[in-house]
């Protein structure tokens, strides 16, 4: 039993890097209805932003998360204006191959600039460790689960009580009755991006801090599972990406700690296809009918 | 008020609005009535900004909107109660009428509006915070009326309200648009129910295939046997 409890904890902390980046995945999906096949990069950028700040700035845990997180917001709107606005009329698989090519060009350009190799991450956090009846969780543990509930927060606050969240909810329901409304459609579709891809950001720190490694071509799996978190949950909703995320993360720590660490990858594929077989829209999802 | 003169608009190669040359004043109800595909709801996108027109001029209160963008004609006192209401889904009761306050910044005059929305549709105040998707069908008609309202428009424009409604609910809707009216908000009402319509016009517009065929006043109309033939079955 032990095991399993040790294994939640080291869930959690996974967890909460998958539902931060699903929750990009979900609120890009809910507004444009693309899967920004890029967002695992902007999480590996993210981390990268928190590498050069703490290697170059010499700042701490906290600075280098807003710094990541402000930088990736930048990038995410600016990757949105260049790549997929020129696309919002097309069709989704124009969209989708785009995202596609975006990914590879984050990948390569990263690969340019910061070499191939595997960097170490530096640490900005005391590696204490307290042992909790026979249970061990570090202070990294802890930071990521509490920084991920702090921004989950947030997002819930912004998204459900804020105008902005209104809109933003008004244009991913209905973007032409939304303007109608005044709304500034594309805007929102920035804030929507910038806020998903800043999520990623300080994902990406999150877990240079508990891997303490990073590479250019890190966001590539986590950016699926992530992806599989959010189908899960129910694409387009936010509550399920998060709930989807920690499930995942979860699911994967428990298949390792019982000595099937080969097959983690494939545990989470597995539960992906029977979700999608038992209920199509995702756990959180529902199938909306018209009403007339 | 509004005043639409020459208006051409294409989708790819076909031409959806021909010409079209009409005019509502300040204080009217004005119909425009015709088959599906005439062009009704063509017409109230372009007024709206969400179709882009190429040829002709919009002019409201003199100026020329027809390369502003939604938002500023929303702002310049245009609001669109759009086909098949439109409510967000997702949204309360309460933040589908905020929605339409979008642009407003007086906070103190968006809440009195507000209470005035649920005086004159007491169900929305009762339903405030569901869903606006679990509302029934008139309801939602009356939430989008509301919604509209609460952007505080000059002029309203109104894409059938009455589509799909029970017959005791469409004359509701038509008694509501009437009130809206009374109390000094001009109408440009969108409809295929063309007695209904008709019977509440100041005046009228039949548009047939992208083309103004008809106008007069809504009783001209009602009685002309063209129309009564066309649509108003007899």
């Amino acid at each position: 039993m032990t095991v399993f409890f040790q294994q939640l904890i080291n869930g959690l902390s996974l967890g909460s890097i998958y539902a931060l980046i699903a929750l990009g995945y979900t609120m890009v999906y809910g507004i444009i209805k693309l899967i920004n096949f890029a967002h695992g990069d902007i999480y590996m950028l993210g981390a990268y932003f928190g590498f050069l700040a703490i290697t170059y700035l010499h700042v701490g845990f906290f600075p280098a998360i807003l710094i990541s997180m402000a930088l990736c917001a930048i990038l995410g709107v600016v990757i949105e204006r260049i790549a997929y606005k020129p696309l919002r009329n097309a069709t989704r698989i124009a969209a989708l191959i785009t995202a596609i090519g975006v990914s590879y060009f984050l990948e390569a350009g990263t690969q340019q600039v910061m070499g191939t190799s595997v960097r170490a991450f530096p640490q900005v956090l005391n590696n204490q460790v307290f042992n909790i009846a026979g249970l061990r969780i570090t202070e990294q543990q802890i930071y990521i689960f509490v920084t991920t509930i702090v921004l989950m927060l947030i997002l819930q606050f912004i998204v459900k009580k804020t105008k902005i969240g209104r809109a933003m909810r008004a244009v991913s329901t209905d973007s032409d009755a939304a303007r109608l409304m005044g709304i500034n459609v594309d805007a929102t579709i920035s804030i929507t991006f910038a806020i998903g891809s800043a999520l990623a950001g300080a994902a990406g720190v999150l877990v240079g801090i508990y891997y303490s490694s990073i590479n250019p071509l890190m966001g590539m799996l986590p950016g699926i599972k992530a992806f599989i978190a959010a189908v899960f949950g129910g694409i387009g909703i936010i509550p399920g990406a998060m709930f989807g995320g920690f499930f995942i993360g979860i699911c994967e720590a428990i298949v390792s700690g019982y000595g099937g660490s080969l097959f983690k990858d494939a545990v989470v594929y597995i539960i992906l296809i029977v979700i999608l077989v038992i209920k199509p829209a995702g756990l959180l999802g529902k199938n909306v009918k018209e009403k007339v | 008020m509004l005043e639409i003169k020459n208006l051409n608009v294409y989708y790819g190669v076909i031409h959806a609005l021909k010409d079209v040359t009409m005019c509502v004043n300040e204080g009217e109800i004005v119909a425009l009535i015709g088959a599906n595909g005439a062009g009704k709801t063509t017409l109230l996108h372009t007024i709206s900004g969400l179709i882009r027109p190429s040829q002709g001029e919009i002019l409201f209160l003199g100026k020329n909107i027809v390369k502003a963008k939604t938002r500023n004609i929303v702002e310049a006192g245009i609001t669109q109660v759009p086909e098949g209401r439109r409510t967000f889904s997702g949204l309360s009761v309460y933040e589908n009428l905020l929605m339409g306050a979008y642009l407003r910044k007086d906070k103190a005059q968006i809440k009195e509006d507000l209470e005035k929305v649920y005086e004159r549709f007491p169900i929305l105040k009762e339903r405030s915070s569901q869903d606006a998707s679990t509302l029934s069908g008139g309801e939602q008609q009356m939430l989008a009326m509301g919604r509209a309202l609460m952007a505080k428009p000059k002029i309203l424009l109104l894409d059938e309200p009455s589509m799909g409604l029970a017959p005791i609910l469409v004359k509701e809707i038509f008694k509501i648009i009437e009130d809206i009216h009374a109390q000094g908000t001009t109408v440009l009402l969108v409809e295929q129910n063309a007695r209904m319509a008709l019977s509440i016009a100041d005046r009228a517009y039949v548009l047939e295939t992208g083309k103004i065929a008809l106008s007069g006043t809504g009783e001209e109309l009602s009685n002309s046997e063209e129309i009564q033939k066309a649509y108003l079955g007899g």
